[in-house]
């Protein structure tokens, strides 16, 4: 068996799995913040009651996420030793520090929030939430710096040492802030955070409604729906805005991705979006295609002239794969767009004071809810395929990172064993979700849950 | 440089002595989860560490990522040769997380009794394999050139191996079953004294064997350090003793966190300036001075340890003070 093809599984398989849980728990730790920081100015029950409804749905997830973040702590020394040789210098840094920074924070704080009502002053209770929502929001940040040190190196110079009389190759760190803050740094990092605020103010609104369809404790749903839809449209707008500028960034900073992203064979001025097609990698063009003129080169460089390379500038095997790049950045683009719709009509609703009546709009709210994990998940389908052959861009490639040491069948062994356990948590978590939401919140005083 | 290098070893060592000490008496209530008779007892254990076991594991994560960090061809060699103890070890950490949070949230008894399973097991299995892998470390492992791990997954369970990995289980179990007597009341406080009492000579034969084994097959330069260290956690281990029978429990418990720390230190000595001692070529061995970052990356992260070691400490503080009641057990 390949063993390179099977790491990749197995990286791929644990962290999209992972990467199910952190954007939950950001996006419903800043709810669950400003649940909070509202009952704190006011007092009314109202905010207490979602604040605790809330915190259970997130203690229940949360755990999953920390469980299979433990996994991808080590994955890097199991699977690939090549690349942690490589990239040691750099990489390891941002690890160390999430775990100092944010991690400590994060699980300190947790405690209090999940077992510590009673222990502690109102105050210390709502500083403790936030603690958490902002451990949890600096964890994201150094993950994404080393993801992005990755994509877009920078801060550093390959040398290479003789060991035992083998010479290896490796990065060595020559400026910290720049490594730090390399080039997609900051674009990916917005990108990152505001996408996870949108799975959690989704989750809030779409389960909400849910529970609106099915008459499960009304009244409670209707005031989660109507505490969250302002900052879903708001969420969901900076999303694509700050995405726009993230794709303006990977066009200069890896034209290649772009050029898969965007299905782009020719380099050209007047570049066209092509919003539907099947790239053809072997014959170098698009099956089926239906473009709109002109937009690419618009979105890129602000006018219709601005020129934008296309795949055939790059040598074949310099080519990420196309149709994945291509297909995993537009699902994301398009569950964006419908995103936007159903918050803009939401906000709408709510204006005209009649969000949880129309069942239309119940029911479209209810079926968005998995989408914004799905567009999470292909957001970094494309970023991760569209880097491909390359594991450090432009300087070592991905058939050059595993582990040696490590026999195919072990790999196999584990990428089972991982598949059934997760399957198994899955399962789990959404059976116990499930439950809370049928037993709702703790009933207000004189109110019939 | 070869000072930087020698204090991101003793830095390594602080994280690791931290996670042995707290994530050492939550495995170790793990253990005795399996002893505790009444469904009520064992969700007593569950609220006893409840609000710590993920900012002890922490300390976990973070060592591995300043090992990465600071020793990166060491981090790829451990991680990649132990590969299937590593699996069971996340298994082991996996289930256990999971356990302590869903246990009590259905009240049925088939699944409660599955999520107590759960957590025992997973428990016991990273506290024997966090033993099994120091006495490798210790032995030394098969390495090529390039330092990757050429002797197989069997090889990693030989007779001194597995006597470590039982120190590792003994040590842990007593350091719980302290903790527990320190934290609960009545009839289930009494059974975890006796508990103690029982591991204590467990304990006292198998480190003692240990260090006489360890002692005279594996020690490779400086001889008297790491003996005279693990004299010390031997005698430690009396001191516990005694505070133990005048029913000092804080103290006890106390004593048995630095006896941890002083077993860790021996090791950290007896290998030092290995951190992978090659054994079929000693020439080959990753050692403190052959393995590290560069100068600059070893500093930029001292800068991040001095900011963030205190703040850590502190929260590690703060949590304990805030929950320092004593755990009642429920009514059913
Ligand atoms: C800090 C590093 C890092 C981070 C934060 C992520 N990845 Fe990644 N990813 C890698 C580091 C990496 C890697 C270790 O560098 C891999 C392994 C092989 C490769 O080429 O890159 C990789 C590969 C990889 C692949 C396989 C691509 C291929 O082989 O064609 C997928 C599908 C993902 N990742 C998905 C994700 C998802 C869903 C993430 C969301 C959190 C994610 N990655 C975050
Ligand atoms: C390969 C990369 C990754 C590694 C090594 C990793 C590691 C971990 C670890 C070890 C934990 C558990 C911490 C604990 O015990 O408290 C965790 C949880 C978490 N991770 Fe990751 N992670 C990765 C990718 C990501 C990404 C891409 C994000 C966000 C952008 C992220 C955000 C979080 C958050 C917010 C948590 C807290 C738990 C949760 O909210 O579910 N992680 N991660
Ligand atoms: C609709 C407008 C959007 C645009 C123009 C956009 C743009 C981009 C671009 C260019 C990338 C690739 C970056 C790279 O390769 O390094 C990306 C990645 C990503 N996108 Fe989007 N995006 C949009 C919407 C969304 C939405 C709605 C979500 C989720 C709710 C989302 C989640 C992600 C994630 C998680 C990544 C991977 C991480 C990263 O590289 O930033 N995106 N996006």
């Amino acid at each position: 068996m390949d063993v390179v093809l099977l790491a990749r599984i197995q990286f791929g398989l644990t962290i999209g799995f992972h990467y199910v849980f952190p954007p939950l728990t950001i996006g419903l730790a800043w709810m669950i913040f400003l649940y909070n920081t509202r009952y704190q100015e006011n007092d009314n029950p109202v905010f207490l009651q979602l604040a605790r409804f809330w915190t259970r749905i997130f203690a229940i997830s949360f755990v999953v996420g920390v469980a299979t973040g433990i996994t991808m702590e080590f994955q890097f020394g199991t699977n690939w030793a090549g690349y942690s040789r490589f990239v040691g210098d750099i990489f390891g840094a941002p690890l160390a520090a999430e775990g100092v920074f944010a991690f400590f924070l994060e699980s300190s704080f947790l405690g209090i929030l999940l077992y510590g009502r009673k222990k502690v002053s109102p105050r210390m209770y709502w500083f403790s939430s936030l603690m958490v929502a902002l451990g949890a929001t600096m964890s994201a940040f150094w993950i994404v710096v080393a993801n992005s040190w990755q994509q877009t190196p920078a801060g550093y110079k390959v040398a290479t040492e003789m060991v035992n009389g083998v010479p290896v190759a490796k990065a060595v760190l020559t400026n910290f802030w720049e490594a730090v803050f390399n080039p997609s740094t900051l674009p990916r990092y917005f990108h990152v955070i505001t996408a996870a605020l949108c799975v959690g103010v989704f989750f809030i609104l779409g389960t909400s409604a849910w529970q609106i369809l099915k008459g499960r404790h009304k009244d409670f749903a209707m005031r989660s729906m109507r505490s969250v839809i302002v900052p879903t449209f708001g969420v969901v707008l900076l999303t694509m805005f700050v995405g726009h500028h993230h794709g303006f960034q990977v066009s200069q900073t890896q034209p290649a991705k772009l050029a898969a992203f965007e299905g782009l064979w020719e380099t050209q001025t007047h570049a066209p979006m092509m919003l539907f097609g099947l790239p053809d990698q072997k014959n170098e063009k698009n099956d089926f295609a239906i473009t709109i003129p002109g937009m690419v080169s618009l979105f890129i460089g602000g006018k219709f002239d601005t020129e934008v390379q296309g795949l055939k500038a790059f040598a074949p095997e310099d080519r990420p794969p196309v149709a994945a790049s291509f297909w995993s950045f537009h699902l994301m683009f398009y569950i964006g767009m419908w995103m936007a719709l159903v918050s803009f009509v939401g906000v709408v609703l709510w204006l005209m004071k009649k969000l949880g009546e129309h069942k239309a709009y119940l029911w479209a709210a209810a079926l968005t809810v998995p989408l914004p994990f799905l567009a999470n998940e292909f957001g970094w389908i494309a970023a991760e395929v569209g880097r491909q052959p390359w594991v450090v861009y432009g300087e070592l490639r991905t058939a050059d990172a595993i582990s040696a040491s490590v026999p195919g069948g072990q790999v196999l062994a584990s990428i089972i064993m991982f598949s059934l356990i997760y399957s198994l948590l899955f399962g789990l978590w959404i059976y116990l979700l499930k439950r809370q939401f049928h037993k709702g919140p703790e009933p207000l005083e004189g109110e019939v849950a | 440089m070869e000072a930087l290098q020698v204090a991101w070893f003793l830095i390594l060592g602080i994280l690791v002595v931290g996670y042995s000490i707290l994530d050492g008496f939550d495995l170790g209530v793990g253990f005795w989860h399996l002893f505790a008779k009444k469904k009520n007892e064992r969700s007593a254990f569950i609220h006893s560490i409840e609000p710590f076991w993920d900012g002890n594991e922490v300390w976990l994560l973070t060592a591995g990522g300043a090992l990465f960090a600071a020793f990166p061809p060491v981090y790829a060699t451990v991680f990649s040769g132990l590969y299937l103890a590593m699996m069971l070890v996340l298994l082991g950490l996996i289930f256990r997380a999971v356990a302590i949070e869903y246990r009590n949230k259905v009240d049925s008894p088939a699944w409660i009794r599955a999520w107590d399973f759960a957590f025992s097991l997973g428990s016991i299995l990273p506290s024997i394999l966090y033993g099994v892998a120091i006495g490798n470390l210790l032995r030394g492992l098969e390495l090529n050139a390039i330092g990757d791990y050429t002797g197989g997954f069997f090889a990693l369970l030989n007779p001194f191996a597995l006597l470590c990995g039982l120190v590792g289980l003994a040590m842990f179990a007593l350091h719980g079953a302290l903790y527990l007597s320190m934290r609960l009341d009545g009839d289930i406080a009494a059974d975890a004294r006796r508990w103690a009492a029982k591991t204590w000579w467990i304990l006292l034969v198998l480190l003692v064997a240990a260090v006489g084994w360890g002692g005279a097959a594996y020690l490779r330069e400086m001889k008297a350090v790491p003996l005279g260290l693990a004299g010390l956690a031997v005698a430690e281990l009396f001191v516990t003793r005694l505070f133990f029978a005048k029913g000092k429990k804080t103290k006890a418990f106390l004593s048995s966190s630095f006896g941890i720390a002083l077993v860790m230190l021996a090791v950290a000595a007896a290998l030092f300036p290995n951190m992978v001692p090659a054994s079929n070529d000693p020439n080959l061995s990753l050692t403190v001075f052959n393995s590290s970052s560069s100068q600059l990356t070893l500093t930029a992260m001292l800068v991040i340890a001095l900011i963030g070691m205190p703040l850590v400490l502190g929260y590690t503080w703060f949590i304990h003070h805030i929950f320092k009641d004593k755990v009642a057990v429920p009514e059913k």
